[in-house]
């Protein structure tokens, strides 16, 4: 039974849904149509959603490239897989144990974990210890270790699942088998735990990919590790620095990209993650809805 | 009955010592991650101490005199620290305030629309740019933004005949500019957020008060808005505690490092990195990272504080 009032309530949630859906589209949308522009055009016209000329060449640059570009991925790919793996892994791990309430020592460990949720040293004073203390410039490392790999938040996120999900009589029953924790841990929790694997992976997964700081702060600008995303940063401190000296448009060739090839490089930059945003939504979603459910 | 007692103790020991040992393989378990935490989280502390030092470029990092709270006496006597400050804060309550009208607005109209599938759609659509990394957003931004090549310059305001801006130079926009980037790239993960939680809320509430005759906005004030204020109060409380703390992406790649720009688009994240990467100055950089986490650390104090007081199992502890 729907009453014309639910209608018309419903009605002004698809406008409003609509046009938000356009304005979150629409970005995405230019980016591809200046990609697909001619030069000439979109420096007489700009990026326009209807350009008047098509062109390929942005694309014909950038496969000249594409031994940069297809190693940008290769990096982005191997650190965030390695770091992920690791990194749920890890703190998984440190949840189970968290999760065993008779542990001695536990609430140490518990207070340890929960400060750094509320105190850090900086990221200066993070740059510090990784670079003079841990020499990590340059090297896959310093993609991979600093602020990403876990956090106290996805710990007791694991460790909240461990204790409510899992009943204890399961684990005791296997411990009195004689199964190790190890054991315990990799044939009882983790299964049980799968949604919550899954999700704390994706998040971790998405920061990995999306991540350009670590390039920034440390790998030099002509690092040959460079991930896709420190690619994109480098190619925008480029024109930044062009713009600073006051040398604008005057400088459009050289290694500076010009105005349709930098957007081809974005596009090139963003449509895996648009690719693989179908199973991260559902996920991500999901594990939305879950955390409500349990409060 | 003194050998009992001694058998007894005996076997007391010998059972602690038992459980003592099946304890070992659980802090293994637990070691590689905690190992990561003391490099990642606890020596960054011993760094701090650089914001207490003189810089010292000759010898190692850890080599200047201490000087102890010059640094920060000169970080306050220059306009930085208030710009920065400000900027940060500022910021946070516009985002704060601004965020939580509009996403519980967008939330309540969205669980009105009555084909699923369509909503879905919608759902998916605003969330997409929530998976984008700010340099994406940062390209996105000079495609509308740029003065020479833009879409805004070139195709909405040339055929209005208004004259072009030059966005990148023109501090009273960015406000509006950043706020609105904020929203775009959030607004998919608030509207989630606020969505799972009305759907929680039992349908027989809306069906008794249809019954009574209630209107639809009786529904929402009476019914839906109750049922969402405690989380609404909650992601308050967090977000006051981080208040100290900016999105370094959203400042620092947007602008494009614009220096007419810095007035309004500097906060104490985006400081910190430019003393450090652009004008080198370490000490500065360090001290400036020592104030917000003192700071926020204090404000987080007290804003768990209000939360234990408001809603006891939502504190952080």
């Amino acid at each position: 039974m729907i009453e014309n009032k639910d209608k018309w309530w419903s009605y002004a949630g698809h406008i409003v849904m609509i046009i938000l859906s356009i304005v979150a589209i629409a970005p995405f949308l230019l980016l591809l149509m200046s990609s697909f522009t001619d030069e000439a055009t979109a420096l007489k016209n700009g990026y326009s959603f209807f350009p008047e000329k098509f062109s390929l060449n942005a694309y014909h640059y950038i496969s000249s490239q594409w031994e940069m570009i297809g190693k940008g991925y290769l990096i982005t790919i191997i650190v965030t897989v390695v770091g992920t793996v690791v990194g749920v892994i890890i703190s998984a791990m440190l949840a189970y144990t968290l999760s065993k309430h008779d542990l001695p020592g536990r609430n140490l460990l518990m207070f340890l974990l929960t400060f750094t949720m509320l105190f850090n040293g900086g990221l200066t004073s993070s740059y510090i210890v990784y670079t003079q203390i841990f020499h990590i410039k340059d090297t896959i490392l310093g993609l991979l270790l600093p602020g990403l790999l876990m956090n106290a938040y996805n710990v007791v996120m694991f460790k909240n699942y461990f204790e409510h999900s899992i009943p204890n009589a399961l684990l005791e029953s296997a411990r009195i088998d004689g199964a190790t924790e190890l054991n315990i841990f990799a044939k009882i929790s983790m299964p049980l735990s799968l949604p919550m694997f899954v999700t704390v992976g994706l998040t971790t997964a998405l920061m990995y990919w999306n991540d350009w700081t670590n390039g920034m702060y440390y790998l030099s600008t002509n690092s040959s590790i460079q991930s896709i995303q420190t690619i994109l940063n480098n190619i925008n401190e480029n024109i930044k620095f062009l713009q600073q000296n006051n040398v604008g448009n005057m400088v459009s060739t050289g290694d500076m990209p010009s105005a349709t090839i930098r957007m081809a490089i974005a596009v090139v930059g963003v449509v895996p993650m648009l690719g693989l945003f179908p199973i991260f939504q559902r996920w991500f979603v999901k594990g939305a809805t879950a955390g409500a459910v349990k409060e | 009955m003194r050998a009992t007692t001694d058998m007894k103790l005996s076997g007391v020991r010998k059972k602690n010592k038992i459980k003592w040992k099946s304890y070992i393989p659980l802090y293994l378990m637990a070691l590689p991650a905690l190992i990561y935490v003391f490099i990642n989280n606890y020596m960054p502390l011993y760094g701090m101490q650089i914001a207490f030092r003189e810089l010292d470029f000759s010898g190692s990092i850890f080599s200047g005199k201490f000087v102890w709270f010059d640094n920060f006496k000169f970080l306050f006597t220059t306009k930085d620290a208030m710009i920065m400050t400000r900027n940060t804060v500022l910021y946070n309550l516009l985002f704060i305030v601004v965020g939580t009208i509009f996403s519980v607005f967008v939330a309540i109209l969205f669980n009105e629309i009555l084909s699923k599938r369509l909503a879905k759609f919608y759902q998916s659509a605003v969330l997409i740019p929530f998976f984008i990394s700010m340099v994406v957003v940062s390209y996105l931004g000079f495609a509308f933004l740029s003065s020479e090549n833009g879409f805004i310059n070139n195709s909405i305001l040339k055929p209005l005949g208004i004259d072009p801006v030059s966005w990148y130079t023109e501090p009273k926009y960015w406000p509006y500019i950043i706020l609105f980037v904020h929203t775009w790239k959030g607004m998919g993960y608030s509207l989630l957020f606020i969505t799972v939680r009305i759907i929680t809320i039992s349908k027989d509430y809306y069906e008794a008060a249809k019954i009574d005759g209630a209107t639809k906005w009786q529904q929402i004030f009476y019914i839906t808005l109750p049922f969402l204020k405690p989380v609404i109060v909650l992601m308050t409380i967090l977000s006051i505690g981080r208040i100290f703390y900016s999105d370094f992406g959203l400042f620092y790649q947007l602008p494009m490092s614009s220096g007419a720009l810095y007035d309004v688009t500097t906060t104490i994240d985006t400081y910190s990195f430019r003393a450090l990467m652009n004008l080198g100055d370490i000490t500065m950089s360090t001290a400036t990272g020592v104030y917000q986490s003192i700071v926020g650390f204090v404000l987080i104090l007290v804003t768990n504080y209000v939360t234990r007081k408001f809603s006891k199992e939502d504190s952080l502890f």
